[in-house]
C-alpha cells in the first residue's frame, strides 16, 4: 500500500527574519538623518521661555548655543545656585563669550550667517543676558536668538 | 583522489539584526532630535563714535516700555501692566495702533509717517519714524524680558500680516521674498534697546 501515508503533523514555517537588518538599518539611517549629536553636557540646568512668534533655527552648523541658569542639581554643592554661563564644556566668564565666539566662527563656512542662540533660564536676571549681548556686539556677531518653546 | 569540491556555507547573517539594534540605540542616545526655536533679533553694531549716536528723536515718535526688576511694565503715558496674558495683549494692541500711526498714550500726535515710494506697491504712507524703546533692569527677570519682546514682535507680525493680505490676498509668510520687502518697509521692526549705563564710570568722571 503505496497510499496515503499520513503526513508528520505539519509545522509552522520559521519566520523569515531575514528582512529584519534592512528594516532596522532604515530606521537607523531615518535617525541619523533627523537628529544632531549631542555637543556639550549640559552644566545648567534651564527651562526657556515659550512664545508665539518663533523662527525655527535653520542651519545647525551656523548655529553657537549659550547656556544660562543655574548649576544642575549634581553639580550645586559644588557651584552653588548663583547663575552660570556655560560655554562648550565648561562654565565661562562674560569676558569669554568674545574668544568662544571668534573660535565658533572660525569653523564656519559663512561666517557672516553666525547666530548666537542664547538659551536662558526664565529667572535669569536681565544683567547677564545685557551683558552677553553686550560682548556680542562688540564681537560683531549680530544675528541672536532667544531660544524658547513655543506656545499657542 | 581529489577531494570533492565543498560548498561554501552561506554566512549567518542572523546576528546582523541584533548589530544594527545596536548601532540604533547608540544613535537613539547620543543624539537630540529637539527642533530649536526661537525668537530671532538682531543687535546694532557697536557704537564707535559716541557722539553720532546722540540722535535727537521727536517726542512723538517714541512708545517707551519699561521693565523694572520684579517684571512689572510702564508703558509711555505712565500707564501700568504686569506680565499677565490681558495686560500683554493690552500692550500688543497699544503698539500695533502706535505703529499703525496712532498716538502712543500721553501723546496727542501720531508717530510721524511719511510717503516712500515702495517697489511694486507705488508710493505707500510708510511708519518709517517710529521707534519703540525698550528699557530693562538689571534685575528683571528674563521671563519678563522675553514675554515683552514677543508681544512687540507680534504687533508688527500682526501688522505686516494683515497688510499683506489686503495687498497681495496671502499671509506674510506665503509671500515672495520681493513682497516681503515691501511689506517690510511699510512696517520697519524697530525696537531700540537702551544702551545699559555704568553708574560708576559716569560718577567717577
Amino acid at each position: 500500500m503505496a497510499g496515503f501515508k499520513k503526513k508528520a503533523s505539519r509545522e509552522m514555517p520559521e519566520l523569515s527574519t531575514s528582512s529584519l537588518p534592512d528594516l532596522i538599518f532604515t530606521i537607523l539611517f531615518f535617525f541619523m538623518m533627523v537628529t544632531t549629536m549631542r555637543e556639550v553636557t549640559l552644566k545648567v540646568k534651564f527651562t526657556v521661555p515659550s512664545g508665539t512668534e518663533l523662527e525655527k533655527l535653520e542651519h545647525k552648523s551656523d548655529v553657537s548655543f549659550i547656556y544660562v541658569g543655574p548649576p544642575t542639581d549634581n553639580l550645586r554643592g559644588q557651584f552653588g545656585t548663583g547663575t552660570r554661563i556655560q560655554l562648550n564644556d565648561r562654565y565661562a566668564d562674560t569676558r569669554e563669550v568674545m574668544d568662544f565666539v571668534a573660535q565658533e566662527r572660525q569653523g564656519m563656512q559663512d561666517q557672516t550667517k553666525q547666530v548666537i542662540s542664547i538659551k536662558a533660564d526664565v529667572y535669569t536676571q536681565m544683567g547677564i543676558i545685557t551683558d552677553i549681548k553686550e560682548v556680542l556686539r562688540k564681537s560683531y556677531a549680530l544675528k541672536l536668538n532667544y531660544s524658547a518653546s513655543q506656545r499657542n | 583522489m581529489a577531494k570533492k569540491k565543498k560548498k561554501m556555507p552561506g554566512l549567518n547573517t542572523s546576528s546582523t539584526a541584533d548589530i544594527s539594534f545596536m548601532l540604533l540605540i547608540f544613535f537613539l542616545v547620543t543624539t537630540s532630535m529637539d527642533t530649536d526655536k526661537g525668537l530671532t533679533r538682531r543687535l546694532p553694531p557697536p557704537p564707535e563714535n559716541q557722539e553720532k549716536n546722540m540722535v535727537q528723536i521727536n517726542e512723538r515718535n517714541i512708545f517707551k516700555v519699561n521693565i523694572n526688576s520684579i517684571g512689572k511694565i510702564m508703558i509711555s503715558g505712565g500707564e501700568k501692566l504686569e506680565c499677565t496674558p490681558n495686560d500683554l495683549a493690552r500692550l500688543r494692541s497699544l503698539v500695533k495702533d502706535f505703529i499703525a500711526g496712532k498716538p502712543a498714550p500721553g501723546e496727542t500726535k501720531g508717530p510721524e509717517c511719511s510717503m516712500v515710494n515702495v517697489p511694486g506697491l507705488g508710493p505707500t504712507l510708510c511708519s518709517d519714524k517710529h521707534v519703540i524703546s525698550l528699557a530693562s533692569d538689571r534685575g528683571t527677570p528674563y521671563a519678563a524680558y522675553f514675554a515683552v519682546q514677543n508681544e512687540l514682535v507680534a504687533a508688527y507680525n500682526e501688522l505686516r500680516d494683515e497688510r499683506a493680505k489686503e495687498k497681495f490676498g496671502r499671509p506674510y509668510e506665503a509671500l515672495n521674498d520681493d513682497n516681503k520687502g515691501a511689506i517690510r518697509e511699510i512696517y520697519p521692526q524697530k525696537i531700540s534697546e537702551a544702551e545699559p549705563v555704568d553708574y560708576t564710570k559716569k560718577f567717577a568722571n
